[in-house]
Order: C-alpha cells, then sequence, then structure tokens
C-alpha cells in the first residue's frame, strides 16, 4: 500500500442505496484518491456493481443514506448524464445494443456531447474519424467496428474493448470498470488491460470491480477491498487479492474470527 | 424540448388556415341528390355521375367493418356535408405575421427556408418567389409529357385516362371506405407519366409548395406508362388540423411494363388530445397494380398524425418479374390507435415482395401491424421476406402483429421475421452514462430502430421524419 497524497477524486461516506424497497449498499466507506487503482472484490450478490451503478447515477437505485463527494462536487445532485459529463465513467458488465446505430455515430455523439460541456472542441465526422481510428488501434480493433451497429452482434470480447475505446474517448477522471474481465479470454484480457494501463494516469483514478485475481495481474491495483452484503468487509494492499485467490472468501470470516478471537 | 412544443406538434394549427369565405356547402347527409349535386357543381361527365351512383348502391348494401383491432364511436354519416366549394385561404401578409411557435416548429424539423413561408399560408409571392418556382416545375414537367393536375381538372382535360383508369385498382365496391369515397370524392391529384418517361425530380419538392386542401374523400391517381418512373411524395411533416374527423382517402397505382412508382407517405394529422379527445380517423385505401412485367410498386410510409390510422397500402403483382415493396414506420403515442399494415397478391410468375414494418408505441397508444402475403397458383417462384418489429416506449403501450399467409404455390418462399422490443431503462441508462441526454438517446434508438425504412424516403424528408419522430415520443420517455 503506498502512501498517496494526491487530491482526493472520490470521497464515499457511510452509502446506503436501495432498489424497490430493498436496501442493498448498507454503509459502503471509500476514499480515492487521484492516480490510485482500487479493486472491489466480492462473491454474486455482495453489492459491487450496485455500487458501481450507484456512483454512476443509475435511476434504480435510490440512495437513502450516507454521501458521495466528488471533485468537490455532491455527485448525488448529478444525474446520470452529468456526472458522465463531469468525469464519472462506468465500462459496463453487459453492454447495451442499440440496433441500427452506427458505432461510429454513437461515439461521436457521445464524445461531441462530452466535449461540448467540458468547453472543449468538437469534432466533424472526418476529423473524428481520424481520431477514434488512432485510439482503436490501442485496442487492436479493426476499422469496419465503426460501421457496425452499436454492440450489437458483437462477441464478448469485441463488447469490452469497445467499453474500454470508449473511456478512451470521453478521458475520465473516475473510471469504473464492472467485471470488465468476465467473457474475455486470455488474449482479450490482455488487450484490454493494456489499454487501461495506457489510459491510467497521475491524473485519474480506477475502480475496478472483479471476481478474479487474473484481472489484477495485468492491471495493478493500490488498494483491494472485499464487499460482502453492502459494505466493504476488509481492506489490503494487492496481495489481499492474492490471498483471496488462495484461500476463497471464507478465509476473510475465519481471519477475522481468528482476529476477534485474539482481542478478546 | 419544451413542453409548448411538443404540444405545438400535436395540436391544430389554426392561424393562417382560416377560412373568411364559404362558396357553397351542401345540406348534411348523403343520399343520390347528395351525388348527384356534387356532380353537377364539378361539371362531370355522366360516366362519372354513373361512377359515383353505382359506388354509393354499394356503399348502402355495406356496413362499417370492426374486425381491425381500433376502437371509435359509431360514425354518423349524414351528420356530415358531403360537398364544399374550395375555399380561399386566409393568407398571411407576410412571414412576420406567422405564430412563432408554428416558426421554431419549421426550425426545429428542418424545413427549408422557401418552403416554409408556402407551409405557414402567408401568400408566398409576397416573400419568396415559390410561385414562379412552381410555374418552372410545372413547365418542367410539361416538357416531358407529365400531366400533373388536380383529379377534377383530369376529369375534363384527359378524361379518357381518368375513365379507363379509375376504379380499376380500387373497384367502387372494394370494402366500404372506398365506397364511400368512390361516391363522394371532390378531389385529389393526377398524375400520369408517359411511356419511358423518368420523372426529372421527385413530385414531393412540387407537391410541398403547393399544398392544397383535397378535402376528407382524396383520390388519387397516379398511371407509369411503360419504362416510366416516378417517385411521388404525399403529405408533410408539419402538423396539419382539420375540422373534419372523417378521412377517407383512396389512392391507385397503375404500373405498367418496366415501370417503377415510388410513393412516400409522411402522415402527421391531428392526433387528438392527450387524453384522446378529437382527433382525424384517417381510413384510407391505398393500392398498386403492378400490370406489366419487370414493373416495380415501392410504398413507403411514416405515420404519426391521426387518432386512428386504418390503412394497408397494397400491391397487386399481376406483371411476371414484377416487385412490390412496403416500408412503414408507424408512431402511436397518448391515445393513438393504428391497425396498419399491407397486402402483397402475387399472381404473377417471379413477382417478390418486401415487407418490412415499425411500430412504435408509447403512452397508452395501440399499434398493430396487419399484413396478407398471398401467393396464387399462377404465381410461379414467388418470393416474399416480410420483417416486422415492434418497439415499446414505456408499460402502458400495446403492439400487435397479424400476419395472414395464404400460399397456393409450391414454388413460393415466403419468409416471416418478427420482433418486440422495449426502449428499456438499461439502453436509456447506458446513453446517459456516454454524456447523452434522454431527448438525444430516444432519438438515436428510434432512430436506429427505424433505419431500413427511413433509407427509402427521399433524403430531405428522411431528415424531417427523424425529427419528428423525436417529436412525438418526447416526454414518453423517463
Amino acid at each position: 500500500m503506498n502512501i498517496n497524497q494526491n487530491p482526493i477524486i472520490l470521497n464515499v461516506d457511510n452509502l446506503h442505496a436501495s432498489i424497490q424497497d430493498t436496501e442493498i449498499l448498507k454503509g459502503i466507506n471509500l476514499t480515492v484518491r487521484s492516480g490510485e487503482i482500487h479493486a472491489i472484490m466480492g462473491l454474486n450478490g455482495s453489492g459491487k456493481s450496485t455500487f458501481a451503478k450507484v456512483l454512476a447515477g443509475h435511476p434504480d437505485y435510490h440512495v437513502t443514506q450516507g454521501s458521495i463527494q466528488y471533485e468537490q462536487q455532491d455527485l448525488l445532485e448529478l444525474s446520470a448524464e452529468e456526472r458522465a459529463q463531469a468525469g464519472v465513467f462506468l465500462a459496463f458488465q453487459y453492454p447495451i445494443e442499440i440496433p441500427g446505430v452506427a458505432n461510429s455515430q454513437f461515439l461521436r455523439l457521445a464524445y461531441n456531447t462530452v466535449q461540448a460541456k467540458r468547453g472543449k472542441e468538437e469534432l466533424d465526422p472526418l476529423e473524428f474519424d481520424d481520431f477514434v481510428r488512432e485510439k482503436m488501434k490501442l485496442l487492436e480493433m479493426k476499422p469496419d467496428f465503426l460501421d457496425r451497429s452499436v454492440n450489437e452482434g458483437f462477441s464478448g470480447g469485441e463488447k469490452k474493448r469497445n467499453e474500454i475505446l470508449q473511456m478512451a474517448l470521453l478521458e475520465p477522471k473516475l473510471g469504473i470498470l464492472d467485471e470488465t474481465d468476465s467473457g474475455l479470454d486470455i488474449d482479450a484480457l490482455k488487450i484490454v488491460a493494456k489499454g487501461v494501463n495506457h489510459l491510467h494516469n497521475t491524473g485519474n483514478a480506477i475502480i475496478l470491480i472483479t471476481h478474479y485475481q487474473r484481472l489484477l495481474d495485468h492491471i495493478v491495483p493500490d488498494f483491494v477491498h472485499v464487499m460482502e452484503a453492502g459494505r466493504i468487509i476488509k481492506t489490503g494492499g494487492k496481495e489481499l487479492a492474492l490471498e483471496l485467490e488462495t484461500h476463497g472468501y471464507d478465509w476473510i470470516h475465519n481471519d477475522q474470527k481468528r482476529a476477534a478471537g485474539a482481542s478478546t | 424540448m419544451s413542453a409548448a412544443l411538443q404540444n405545438l406538434v400535436n395540436q391544430p394549427y389554426k392561424h393562417g388556415f382560416v377560412t373568411n369565405i364559404e362558396s357553397y356547402v351542401a345540406p348534411k347527409g348523403l343520399n343520390e341528390e347528395t351525388i348527384r349535386l356534387i356532380s353537377a357543381k364539378k361539371d362531370e361527365p355522366e360516366w362519372l355521375l354513373n361512377f359515383r351512383l353505382e359506388a354509393f348502391q354499394k356503399w348502402l348494401t355495406m356496413t362499417e367493418p370492426h374486425w381491425q383491432n381500433v376502437k371509435f364511436p359509431k360514425i354518423d354519416y349524414q351528420a356530415i356535408s358531403y360537398y364544399a366549394a374550395p375555399k380561399p385561404k386566409n393568407k398571411l401578409a407576410s412571414m412576420d405575421e406567422v405564430d412563432p411557435e408554428l416558426l421554431r416548429t419549421f426550425e426545429k424539423l428542418g424545413v427549408p427556408m422557401h418552403e416554409r413561408a408556402a407551409l405557414a399560408g402567408v401568400a408566398v409571392d409576397v416573400i419568396f418567389d415559390s410561385v414562379s418556382v412552381a410555374t418552372t416545375y410545372k413547365e418542367k414537367l410539361a416538357e416531358v409529357g407529365i400531366i400533373f393536375c388536380s383529379i377534377s381538372e383530369a376529369v375534363h382535360n384527359h378524361p379518357e385516362l381518368v375513365r379507363q383508369y379509375l376504379g380499376s385498382v380500387v373497384p367502387v365496391g372494394d370494402n366500404f371506405f372506398a365506397a364511400l369515397n368512390s361516391a363522394v370524392f371532390t378531389d385529389g391529384s393526377f398524375c400520369y407519366i408517359p411511356k419511358g418517361v423518368k420523372c426529372p425530380m421527385d413530385l414531393s419538392t412540387y407537391f410541398r409548395i403547393n399544398t392544397q386542401d383535397s378535402g376528407q374523400f382524396e383520390r388519387t391517381l397516379i398511371i407509369a406508362e411503360e419504362g416510366a418512373s416516378v417517385s411521388y411524395l404525399e403529405g408533410c411533416t408539419a402538423p396539419q388540423f382539420d375540422t373534419n374527423q372523417l378521412h377517407a382517402a383512396v389512392v391507385e397505382l397503375v404500373a405498367l411494363d418496366h415501370a417503377d412508382i415510388k410513393y412516400s407517405t409522411v402522415q402527421n394529422w391531428y392526433a387528438g388530445d392527450e387524453n384522446g379527445i378529437g382527433g382525424i380517423y384517417n381510413f384510407v385505401t391505398k393500392r398498386g397494380l403492378a400490370k406489366g412485367v419487370n414493373s416495380r410498386i415501392s410504398w413507403t410510409q411514416v405515420e404519426t398524425g391521426s387518432a386512428i390510422t386504418w390503412k394497408y397500402p397494397s400491391c397487386i403483382l399481376r406483371g411476371d418479374n414484377s416487385i412490390g415493396e412496403f416500408y412503414s414506420v408507424a408512431v402511436t403515442n397518448h391515445h393513438q390507435q393504428a391497425d396498419t399494415g399491407t397486402k402483397m397478391i402475387h399472381i404473377g410468375k417471379n413477382t417478390r415482395s418486401t415487407i418490412i414494418s415499425k411500430g412504435i408505441s408509447a403512452g397508452k397508444s395501440n399499434s398493430s401491424y396487419r399484413g396478407l402475403v398471398r401467393i396464387a397458383p399462377t404465381a410461379e417462384n414467388a418470393r416474399n421476406f416480410s420483417q416486422c418489429d415492434s418497439m415499446l416506449v414505456g408499460d402502458q403501450s400495446g403492439a400487435h402483429t397479424f400476419p395472414y399467409i395464404q400460399v397456393r404455390n409450391n414454388s413460393a418462399k415466403v419468409e416471416h421475421e418478427a420482433s418486440t422490443s422495449k426502449i428499456g431503462e438499461d439502453q436509456l441508462f447506458y446513453l446517459a452514462q456516454r454524456g447523452i441526454d434522454a431527448e438525444e438517446a430516444v432519438s438515436m434508438i428510434v432512430n436506429g430502430f427505424c433505419k431500413e425504412v427511413f433509407q427509402q424516403l427521399p433524403m430531405e424528408f428522411a431528415v424531417e421524419a427523424t425529427k419528428l419522430l423525436s417529436f412525438k415520443l418526447e416526454n414518453s420517455v423517463g
């Protein structure tokens, strides 16, 4: 664990959130500084993906308690599109298909909308084409990919690469990757990881949500958090992920029991 | 977009179309006398009067159809006035007098500047020289022998053509509303493309700046002689209002050997208010006869208006190797009801038909696709491909598909695909997470859904239709 005194990008304090009156998040605390990579691990149903969606502003989830500060703003005051414009990016676990809409059209609209909101230059279709092709090289994507409908008929790997391409275009301050490794073979995983590492710098931060250690071999986290039943129950450095891989999630409970036993 | 603008799109436009002089309105009610009166007022030849009377006799024996998936109160046909002499429009003197809300609609729809004045009811020669533009068009068409005029003019100037083809595709007793139209139609359009002539422009361009009130029983007849081709556009994206609730039009197309007729419609009649009060009943019979070998009839429609839409633009593929196409987008919102589709009747050998139907239902509306594909015993090697997709917006709307397939020849190949999807929270959230707001997101999703149909529209209308759909669905999501 390194000591980082960079500015705080995200500060989550006692976050509680519900969907249809069922509480999923039950008091999350998390501080993310610029330049950091945080991994959030945990079993299915522990609330990892819900946390990602709440950060991104999914309308189905209601925050019932707690706060989220993002870059000195109250994130909960912002709509999903305002959060995106402000630099919060979620790479979806299951990217959504939009039949009939060319990927290039979608990417350009997203890029130009965000650029305009940030007071930056928008690109016309020709300029954008050059720009996006350059970014696509990073992810080893074929050019025909621009003409296909958004995510329609894409393989799992293509969908995930498309997510990282969008991240490359939108240059977020906070990138949240929700199980980006799921459904990827090892080659695709390496390409995606290379892309993420390339995009990561001291001015931004990344939250990786994953089940497995294997992604963390390629994108090395500064912190690993373990979630269970809507809370972060343990935080450690990158070695925590390795221990989880070796011993399984039950190990934490035993470990906590041991710790509890020792203290009495 | 503002709620005001949305209201505008769905509401009657009251300014600029006010009538101040009514020359003559027939008493309400329908009987043989009414029909004789209409025919006399229009100074029609006897054969046309007989055509009308025959239709009326058939109509008397028919009953209003109720098999379609729409509901409406009983129509009192004796409470309608069936003849009104053309009413002069109360022209505005300049664009400054046009309701600014309407101008904003044009702006949003991207209606070309030179057409806005005409559409808004401004005396066009005051501002723009559109009249001379229209004259230029007319001269250009006449040069190549194309006849394009009102059907009343055609009855007088080209009686042999009208007499030969009127009712040849939609017989006077075809159905209840077609019979009514045949008995009482007052005007409409006539278009004749002579042998070998490719119409040098989309007739849409001409039509838009010459929009005329054709009344509630409109009659259109288009004939393409051997080797001729024409692209015709009816309607307009700007909202249209009419005090007549019932509209029963008939459109007949005839394509001879190697002829090609492309007929596009953008329909945005008043749809009623949010609570389903008012709105036009649009009961239309449209049919094209691909009479000659290698002929083609292609229908493209974007139906966004009317309280009730009931229409099945159809193709009778009689000529060998003839082609029938139907591309449709039907959007319903609030309490609108649409029961629309097509009929592809394969008679000739190697006839081919394509049906692409996209239904979008929002609010509490209901949209049905109803289509018939019939392969006659004579139609060797006939092919049909049908694709009917429905999209639901919100959770109170309905979409239905009623495909009828009758195959009487073993060599036929008929394919039907159907799908129903929903604009989900997830799609909107995905786009929001990329910085795109709900309005743009819906527009993008819907236009992606309708792409195959919009590609068939003349360019400038495709752009407007795209925007029109976004209007129609405004505030229906999220």
